[in-house]
Formats: C-alpha cells, sequence, structure tokens
C-alpha cells in the first residue's frame, strides 16, 4: 500500500516536473516561463524528499522558489514583455540543429549510465532515519567539507560585488545614454 | 526503498538536462536561456541527490547545495548583465548581442 502511494506521488512530480520543464521553454512570454519553472523547482523538491533529502528539499523551496525566482519575476516585470516566439516563422536551420544536440545529450547521458550503473542501480544502500536530516548536513559541512563551505560563501560574496558594480555602472551609463537620447528627441522638430 | 528504483530519478534528471540544453540553444531572449540553464542545473542536481541516496552517502547532497550557491550567484549575474544590456537600450536577444564591445 505504502509502495503504491510512493509510487503515485512520483508519477505525479515527474510528470509535473517534466511538463513545467517543457513549458519554461516554449512560453513566449518570459514571465510565463518564470512561472513554470517555479512548478518545476517545487515538483522537484517533492523528488528530493522522495529520496529523503530533506534539508536540500526545504534549499529548494526556500532558496529557489522563494529567493531566486522572486528576483526574477521582479527583474522581468521591470524589463517588459519582450515575448520571442519560438516557434515563429517555421523551423530553421538553427532550431533543426538544436533539437539533435538536446537529443543527442539526452541519449549519451542514458546510455553511459546504462553502461557504467545499469546493473547496480536496483540495490541502493540501507540508510538510517538521519539521512539528510539538517544535522547530518551540517555536520559533514562543518568537517568534511569545510573547504567546499568557505569556497562558497566567497563565491557568493564576488557574485553580490559583481551584481553591485554591474548596476552600479549600468546606471551611470545609462542616464547619460537616456539623457543624450532624451535631447535628440527634443531637438528633433 | 519504496517506490521507483534510482534509475526512474536518473531518467527524469537526463530528460531535464535534454530540455534545458534545448531552451540554451534554441531560444532567442537571454531571460529563457538563464531559466533553461537552470532547469540543466537543476537536472544535474537531481542526479546527484539519486546517487547520493543509492550510496548511502549524504556528501552528494552537500555537492547539490554547493550547486545551488552557484546557481543563485549566477542568476546575480546573469541578471545584472541582463539590466544593464537594457539601460543600454539594445535588443534582449543573443542572436544580436554577438560582439563584445561596449
Amino acid at each position: 500500500m505504502g509502495n503504491v502511494l510512493v509510487w503515485a506521488v512520483w508519477v505525479l512530480a515527474a510528470f509535473s516536473c517534466l511538463a513545467s520543464g517543457v513549458a519554461v521553454i516554449s512560453f513566449s512570454n518570459p514571465f510565463y516561463s518564470a512561472l513554470a519553472l517555479i512548478g518545476n523547482l517545487a515538483s522537484l523538491a517533492v523528488l528530493y524528499l522522495l529520496l529523503s533529502a530533506q534539508f536540500v528539499a526545504a534549499g529548494q523551496v526556500l532558496v529557489y522558489a522563494g529567493a531566486v525566482m522572486v528576483m526574477f519575476l521582479f527583474v522581468t516585470a521591470y524589463l517588459g514583455g519582450q515575448a520571442d516566439a519560438p516557434w515563429a516563422g517555421g523551423p530553421t536551420w538553427q532550431q533543426f540543429g538544436a533539437v539533435l544536440a538536446a537529443g543527442a545529450i539526452l541519449v549519451e547521458v542514458i546510455v553511459v549510465i546504462g553502461l557504467k550503473a545499469g546493473g547496480r542501480l536496483s540495490h541502493e544502500a540501507k540508510i538510517g532515519d538521519e539521512f539528510g536530516s539538517p544535522q547530518q548536513i551540517g555536520h559533514l559541512f562543518l568537517t568534511d567539507h569545510l573547504l567546499a563551505f568557505e569556497i562558497t560563501s566567497v563565491v557568493l560574496l564576488v557574485a553580490a560585488v559583481g551584481a553591485v558594480i554591474l548596476g552600479a555602472h549600468s546606471r551611470r551609463a545609462g542616464t547619460t545614454a537616456g539623457v543624450i537620447h532624451e535631447r535628440e528627441v527634443r531637438a528633433r522638430p | 526503498m519504496l517506490g521507483p528504483d534510482i534509475a526512474w530519478y536518473l531518467a527524469v534528471a537526463a530528460f531535464l538536462f535534454a530540455t534545458g540544453t534545448l531552451g540554451v540553444l534554441m531560444r532567442r531572449s537571454p531571460l529563457i536561456v538563464l531559466l533553461s540553464l537552470e532547469i540543466m542545473l537543476n537536472g544535474a542536481n537531481l542526479a546527484l541527490i539519486a546517487f547520493a541516496r543509492h550510496q548511502g552517502d549524504a556528501s552528494g547532497q552537500i555537492f547539490a547545495l554547493a550547486v545551488m550557491a552557484v546557481a543563485a550567484s549566477e542568476v546575480v549575474v546573469g541578471l545584472g548583465l541582463i539590466v544593464a544590456i537594457a539601460r543600454k537600450r539594445l535588443d534582449l536577444d543573443v542572436d544580436k548581442l554577438s560582439f563584445l564591445r561596449g
């Protein structure tokens, strides 16, 4: 009974994950794409829970679906709706090549996983109740993976500084360009 | 383990990665290219967590958390670049933004 329930939840989460992934790349409006990505991230969090990764699932919902996507939606709304229709004007050689490359990557990944790990994937290790809990993740972060933890903080700091520099520079350049543009517009008879 | 084998999770991860690749290669709006990159990173994350469950070793989840931090940084810098491009009144089209001159 429990097995059937887990299967049902898995099928629902996997289907909504793949469907919203396809929706992200096929909406012409970036705003709708970002909304579809939130659904994708939420159903991925369900899959993480099924794999007993509680802390990562919580972090996924908080960091991704919360912080990152809110920022994304904010920028998309700020830039306005600049839609580009993905399938307008019939298929081009570029789209044909893109579909071919993506299909090749899919086949490649599946074949490599099947060849290297195919027989062993059905016997997973026994795990205890604490697997994936915040205690275990915190313990691992501060003992075995301390360097990764510190480097992550440096990466986040560099990204924050970079975003501030990009924003400040573009604000100065943008306003002067805007003023010149306005003068030109005004100078026209 | 209840429910499907690890192989099913890996199949979903491979499909997600291929979907993201298709989006990155096909779409012209840099906003949607960034979203497709997020899908690719999440496909890799799902594979990492599935293998962590398979090995019974939570180090894979540490990797996934590091990938999430890198993805957040990438979105911050990418959105900063996109806003800078939009402020210069250039088209948001990666096919037209093919030179690096300011």
